[in-house]
C-alpha cells in the first residue's frame, strides 16, 4: 500500500493538505488562522483535480511545432476547473476577510471566543 | 421545438441580468424589479410544468453550440417545472412579507444590494433544478452559499456576523468534499455531463471495477451536500443563521436554500450514479440513520428553546431529518415523500418565520415565551398564520403536513427493515413536535396578564405582510387538500427524471 501512495503522490499530499487545513479551520480560534485554513483546504481540492489531468510524459496543451495529435499533450479540462474552483475560493476569501473587519472593528479582538463573549455581554445589556 | 422548452434558460438568465442591473439602482427600484422577475420567472416555470405535465416529456436543451457530451445541458421535466415554479412562489412571497422589515434593517445605501443578493440566490436554485452538467451544479452551489452569506450579513448586529463565520466555515468544508467527490468521479468516468457519466457509471458497476472508488465518490458527494444542507451531526450554525437574520431572509434560507442541495442530491442519485446502485450502497443507511436521530435531537433541542426564532430554526433540523430519513429508506414511495415534504417545509417554515415577525413586534420586540403571552389576540392575521403553520408541522389533517406524514408513513410500510423504526420515529417526533409548538400556540392565545401591553403596538399589519400570511395559509390548504394530483405529478416527474 505505501507503494500505491508513493505512486500517487499527488492525492496523497492532497489528502493530508486537505487534512491540515480542516483542523485549522476547525480547531484554531483565531479568525485569520481560519481562513488561511480554508483556503489550504482549498488549494488541496484543487490540487487533487489538477493532478487528474496529467498524463506521465505529455506537454502542456499549448500547440507548440505544430503538433495536432492529441496524444502529445495533457487534458486540459480539469485545469480549466481549477480555474473555476479558484474564483469560488478568492471569492469566499474576500466575503471571509469582510467579516473579519467588521467584527474586529466592533469587538476589537480576532479570537472566536472573545468575540462571542462580548457578544453575549452586548445582548444582555 | 416550441417557443416554451427555451424557458428555462430565460429564468435564469433573466434572474442573473436582474442582479446585475439591480447593482445601479436605487433601493426602492431595486426592490421592484425583483419582484417583477420572480413573478415572470414563477409564469415562465408554470408554463414549462403545463407543457412537460400536457406532453409527458422531458426534454435536454443544449446550451451553447457544442452537442453532448462536449458541450453544457439543462433539463427540464414535470418535476423540474413544478420545483421551479413552487420555489418562485415562496420566495415571491417571502420578499413581500419582509419588505417593510428589510426597509428598517437594512441600511439605506445598501438596499440594492440586498435585492441583488435575492435575484442571484433565485439564479442559482433555477439553476441547480435544471442544469444537466455536474460541474454547473458546483458553480451555483457556490453561488447560492455566496448569496446566502450575504443575504445573513447584510444586518449589521454581532450575532449576524458571528454567524454568517459560522455558515461560511460548515458551507467551505461541505463544498470542499462535494468537489473531491466531483474530482474522483470526472477521473473514473471521463465525462461532465450527467447522462454520458451515468452510462460509464453503470459499465463501472456492472463490470465491478473501481468499487471503492464509486463508493468514496458517493459517500463524498451524499456528506458533502447533507453538509450543506444541515443534516443533524452537521446542524449547529442552523439556529444562530436563520434565528437572527431578517425575516425574509431567515424564510429564504429555511424553506429554499437547503432544499436546492437536496433536490441536486436527489438529482445525482438519479442521473448520475443510479438508482439501484445508490440504494444497494451503505450510504444510504448511513443518511436513514442521521435522519432519523435529526428527527429526534432537533425536536429535543427545540424543546429546551426559549427563543422562539431559534426553536422554529430547530425545528427545521427536524424536518431535515424527516427528509433525509425518507431519501433513507431506499424505495420510489420514500422518495415521492421527501419530495413533497421538500414544497411542504418550504412553504410552512416561511409561513412561520414571516408571521412570528407579526407576533414578536406587538409584544415589544421580544422574544421570549412570557413576552408572547396573547400575542394571538394583539395580531390576529399573525397568529392565525402562526398556528397554521404551527399545526401543519405537528401534522393535523387538512394541512399539508399530514399528508407528508401519511406519505413517510404509507412508504415506510414498503421496506420491511426500516419499517418499524421509521413508525416508531415518526410517533416519537410527532409527540415532540406537538409539544413545542403547541405549547407556543397555546401561549399565544392565552389571555395577557398586563392589560398595558395589550395597548401597546396594536397598530395595524402592513398590507404586504396581510397579502404573504394569506397567501401562504392558501398555499399550505392548497398542498394539503390538493395533494392527490401533485403527489402524482411528482410521481411522474421521478419516472422521467433519470
Amino acid at each position: 500500500m505505501a507503494m500505491n501512495l508513493l505512486l500517487n503522490i499527488e492525492e496523497t499530499v492532497s489528502v493530508v493538505l486537505f487534512g491540515i487545513g480542516f483542523t485549522m479551520l476547525l480547531l484554531h480560534q483565531n479568525l485569520i488562522k481560519k481562513i488561511m485554513g480554508m483556503n489550504i483546504m482549498d488549494t488541496a481540492v484543487y490540487l487533487f483535480l489538477a493532478a487528474k489531468g496529467y498524463i506521465h510524459g505529455r506537454q502542456v496543451p499549448i500547440i507548440t511545432d505544430g503538433i495536432q495529435d492529441v496524444s502529445a499533450y495533457i487534458n486540459p479540462v480539469p485545469s480549466g476547473l481549477v480555474l473555476t474552483g479558484i474564483v469560488v475560493s478568492v471569492s469566499t476569501t474576500a466575503l471571509m476577510l469582510s467579516l473579519t473587519i467588521r467584527l474586529y472593528e466592533r469587538y476589537h479582538s480576532l479570537d472566536l471566543d472573545e468575540i462571542l463573549r462580548g457578544m453575549r455581554k452586548e445582548e444582555r445589556l | 421545438m416550441s417557443m416554451v422548452q427555451n424557458f428555462p434558460f430565460f429564468s435564469i438568465i433573466i434572474a442573473m441580468f436582474a442582479g446585475i442591473v439591480s447593482s445601479v439602482l436605487s433601493g426602492k427600484k431595486a426592490r421592484n424589479l425583483s419582484l417583477a422577475m420572480i413573478a415572470v420567472t414563477i409564469l415562465l416555470s408554470g408554463a414549462v410544468f403545463y407543457y412537460c405535465l400536457k406532453n409527458q416529456v422531458s426534454y435536454t436543451y443544449m446550451m451553447g453550440h457544442y452537442p453532448a457530451p462536449w458541450g453544457n445541458e439543462i433539463r427540464a421535466g414535470i418535476l423540474e417545472g413544478f420545483t421551479a415554479a413552487f420555489f418562485g412562489a415562496v420566495m415571491l412571497l417571502a420578499v413581500i412579507g419582509g419588505m417593510r422589515h428589510t426597509r428598517q434593517d437594512v441600511e439605506e445605501g445598501k438596499q440594492n444590494l440586498f435585492y441583488i443578493m435575492i435575484d442571484l440566490m433565485l439564479s442559482s436554485l433555477l439553476a441547480l433544478v435544471y442544469t444537466n452538467d455536474l460541474f454547473t451544479a458546483y458553480v451555483f452551489v457556490e453561488i447560492n452559499t455566496i448569496a446566502g452569506c450575504g443575504l445573513i450579513m447584510i444586518r449589521q448586529k454581532g450575532r449576524c456576523l458571528s454567524s454568517a463565520i459560522r455558515y461560511m466555515i460548515m458551507s467551505q468544508l461541505g463544498s470542499g468534499l462535494f468537489l473531491i467527490g466531483l474530482s474522483l468521479l470526472y477521473d473514473v468516468t471521463g465525462h461532465l455531463l450527467m447522462s454520458p457519466a451515468r452510462e460509464a457509471a453503470e459499465r463501472i458497476t456492472a463490470a465491478g471495477t473501481y468499487e471503492i472508488p464509486m463508493l468514496v465518490i458517493l459517500a463524498l458527494i451524499s456528506v458533502g451536500l447533507a453538509i450543506k444542507s444541515g443534516l443533524y451531526p452537521f446542524h449547529y450554525w442552523i439556529p444562530d443563521t436563520y434565528g437572527y437574520a431578517t425575516p425574509t431572509a431567515s424564510a429564504i434560507l429555511s424553506g429554499l436554500v437547503s432544499k436546492g442541495y437536496i433536490f441536486l442530491l436527489i438529482k445525482i442519485f438519479y442521473r448520475v450514479l443510479g438508482y439501484e446502485y445508490v440504494i444497494s450502497s451503505r450510504i444510504i443507511n448511513v443518511l436513514f440513520v442521521f435522519g432519523v436521530a435529526g428527527m429526534i435531537m432537533g425536536s429535543v433541542h427545540a424543546i429546551m428553546e426559549e427563543d422562539m426564532r431559534r426553536m422554529i430554526a430547530y425545528s427545521s433540523v427536524a424536518q431535515i431529518g424527516y427528509i433525509y430519513m425518507g431519501i433513507g429508506l431506499g424505495t420510489q414511495a420514500g422518495m415521492v415523500a421527501a419530495i413533497f415534504h421538500i414544497f411542504t417545509h418550504s412553504a410552512t417554515k416561511a409561513l412561520l418565520f414571516i408571521s412570528s415577525v407579526g407576533l414578536y413586534e406587538v409584544s415589544g420586540g421580544r422574544k421570549d415565551y412570557h413576552s408572547l403571552r396573547g400575542a394571538g389576540y394583539r395580531n390576529p392575521l399573525a397568529g392565525i398564520g402562526f398556528s397554521v403553520g404551527a399545526l401543519s408541522m405537528v401534522g393535523f389533517p387538512m394541512l399539508s403536513g399530514f399528508i407528508s406524514k401519511l406519505l413517510f408513513a404509507a412508504s415506510a410500510l414498503q421496506s420491511p427493515h426500516k419499517m418499524l423504526i421509521t413508525l416508531i420515529a415518526l410517533a416519537v417526533s410527532t409527540i415532540l413536535n406537538a409539544m413545542y409548538f403547541l405549547r407556543m400556540v397555546i401561549t399565544l392565545y392565552r389571555p395577557s396578564m398586563e392589560p398595558s401591553k395589550s395597548e401597546k403596538g396594536t397598530g395595524r399589519n402592513s398590507w404586504n405582510l396581510c397579502l404573504a400570511i394569506f397567501s401562504f395559509i392558501l398555499l399550505n390548504l392548497l398542498l394539503g387538500l390538493g395533494s392527490q394530483p401533485i403527489v402524482g405529478a411528482i410521481g411522474d416527474g421521478l419516472m422521467m427524471f433519470d
